[in-house]
C-alpha cells in the first residue's frame, strides 16, 4: 500500500504549486501512471481520498491516465507492446536489445485550479 | 471556471532527489548500499547472515540494516555475523524511503564501510518503487516462490541490478523449473545475472557479495531495460517556472545518469492496466523493548506516513 505514501507526495507537490501560484483550491489533478510504474491507480484513488482531506486538494478529482508499456528493439527497430505480464524480448526478431519508450511513468500532468480564468488547452488529456 | 496547468512532476520525484544525494554522498566516503528485496520467508535473513559472516572473514568492512515492520528478531540473527548491524522499525510502513534511511545511517554507519546491505521490508511490490540511494539492487526469491514470481513482481524483478535464488537445495522437492524461471526471468529484465544459491547447504555463498564488492570497485552494475525511463522531468512547463524544481531533483530513479530524449508517442487509451495487487500492511505492533543490539529507531518517513501506510 504504498499508494499512500504517492498519494501524499503526490498531495504535497500539488499544494506547493498552489502556495506558488496563489492558488486556493484544486478541482482536479491529471496524473499519468505507466503499467510499470508499480502503482495501482484504484489504490492511489483511495488514498487520494484520504490524503487530499484539509489541503486545497479538499474535494479535488483524481484523473489517472494509465499508459501503455511499449518498447524498442534496438536490433531491427521494431515497436512493440510489452504486455501484462510484460516481456520486453522483442516480438520482431525474439532479441532482448530492447529499450523502454513508455510503462515507467508516474507523475503529474495537470492540474485544474478552482480560481482561474480560462479553461486552458491541455487539459485535453483525459483519462 | 477553472484553469490547467500542465505540471509535469515526477510523483517521487523527492525520493529519488534524496536517493541520488545520499548515492553521491556515500560514494565520496567510498561505501555503497546493496538494497534486499524480497517476500517474507524467502530465506534473506539466512542468506544476509552467511555474507556478513563470509565479510568478516575476508576482513571486509561491511554493515547490515535490517527492516521490519515489528521485532528485532532479523537484527538479532544477523549480529551473530559480528558485523555492525542495526533494526529498523517501520512501524507499519510497508517500504523504506531514501530520507530514512540516511536517518538512519547518520551517526551509526562506522567510518571505512565499503558495503552496507539493506534489508529491506519483506515486500515485493512497494519498496521496488523507492529507490534508497544504491548501487546494487538485488531481487531475490527462493525456489519454493514459484517460477513466474518474477513476472507477477514485474517492478522488483525488472528493476533488480541482479538476481538471487535462495534455498536451491530445495529445488528438487518444490520441482522447480529452473528453465522456465530463467525465461521469466529474461522477459522482464533481458540480460540480468541470476546467482544460484543455499545458505544451508553453502551452495554460491559469497557470490553476493563478490558482485557488491566489484560495484564498490567501480564496476558497473547490470542496467535493467526497465531503469531506462522515459523522462521524467520534475519541473514545470508553465509559469510556475523553477518554483517546483527545488532540489527534488531529476526523475531518475537511478544513477545510471541516461537522458533519452524519448518522444512521447503512447497512445492514450487506457491500457487495461495490470495490476499486482498486494495486501495491505496496516500492522503496528511494536517490536519489543529489549535491546539485543543497536537501538532500534523508528523513522517518521518525510511525508508521516507510519499510520496511514
Amino acid at each position: 500500500m504504498h499508494e499512500m505514501s504517492v498519494a501524499l507526495a503526490l498531495v504535497d507537490q500539488v499544494a506547493e504549486a498552489a502556495r506558488a501560484d496563489g492558488r486556493e483550491r484544486a478541482l482536479a489533478v491529471h496524473v499519468q501512471i505507466g503499467e510499470l510504474a508499480g502503482v495501482v491507480g484504484d489504490a492511489l484513488d483511495f488514498a487520494f481520498e484520504l490524503a487530499r482531506e484539509g489541503t486545497p486538494l479538499e474535494g479535488a478529482r483524481l484523473v489517472v491516465e494509465t499508459v501503455p508499456a511499449r518498447a524498442r528493439c534496438r536490433d531491427c527497430a521494431g515497436e512493440f507492446a510489452v504486455g501484462a505480464p510484460p516481456d520486453l524480448t522483442c516480438r520482431g526478431c525474439g532479441g532482448t536489445n530492447v529499450e523502454l519508450l513508455s510503462g515507467r511513468e508516474l507523475r503529474i500532468t495537470a492540474v485544474e485550479w478552482a480560481d482561474g480564468p480560462a479553461y486552458a488547452a491541455s487539459a485535453g488529456q483525459k483519462g | 471556471m477553472c484553469r490547467t496547468h500542465e505540471l509535469r512532476l515526477a510523483l517521487l520525484a523527492r525520493n529519488d532527489g534524496s536517493a541520488t544525494e545520499l548515492r553521491e554522498e556515500l560514494a565520496a566516503r567510498g561505501t555503497v548500499v546493496v538494497n534486499l528485496l524480497s517476500s517474507p520467508g524467502s530465506g534473506k535473513t539466512a542468506l544476509l547472515e552467511a555474507e556478513l559472516t563470509r565479510a568478516r572473514e575476508r576482513g571486509l568492512a561491511v554493515a547490515a540494516l535490517t527492516a521490519d515492520l515489528a521485532t528485532e528478531n532479523d537484527a538479532t540473527r544477523l549480529a551473530r555475523s559480528g558485523v555492525p548491524v542495526k533494526q529498523v522499525l517501520t512501524d507499519g510502513l510497508c517500504h523504506l524511503e531514501a530520507s530514512m534511511l540516511r536517518g538512519q545511517l547518520d551517526g551509526w554507519l562506522p567510518d571505512g564501510t565499503r558495503l552496507v546491505f539493506v534489508e529491506n521490508v519483506g515486500n515485493l511490490v512497494c519498496p521496488a518503487s523507492y529507490d534508497l540511494g544504491e548501487r546494487l539492487r538485488v531481487a531475490l526469491m527462493s525456489v519454493t516462490e514459484g517460477e513466474d514470481k518474477p513476472l507477477k513482481y514485474p517492478t522488483a524483478f525488472g528493476l533488480a541490478n541482479l538476481v538471487v535464488v535462495t534455498k536451491a537445495d530445495l529445488a528438487a522437492a518444490a520441482e522447480f523449473d529452473e528453465a522456465a524461471f530463467l525465461l521469466n526471468v529474461r522477459r522482464v529484465n533481458p540480460g540480468v545475472e541470476v546467482l544460484f544459491t543455499s545458505a544451508r547447504k553453502g551452495q554460491g555463498v559469497g557470490e553476493l557479495l563478490d558482485r557488491a564488492v566489484a560495484v564498490a570497485e567501480g564496476a558497473e552494475p547490470h542496467r535493467p531495460v526497465m531503469a531506462d525511463e522515459p523522462v521524467q522531468h520534475t519541473g514545470c512547463t508553465d509559469a510556475h517556472g523553477d518554483e517546483h524544481d527545488d532540489g527534488q531533483g531529476h526523475g531518475h530513479s537511478r544513477d545510471h545518469g541516461h537522458g533519452h530524449g524519448h518522444s512521447h508517442d503512447h497512445t492514450h487509451d487506457r491500457g487495461d492496466g495490470h495490476r499486482h495487487s498486494h495486501g495491505r500492511t496496516n500492522g503496528r505492533e511494536h517490536g519489543q523493548e529489549t535491546d539485543p543490539v543497536a537501538a532500534p529507531s523508528r523513522p517518521r518517513p518525510n511525508l508521516a506516513v507510519g499510520e496511514l501506510s
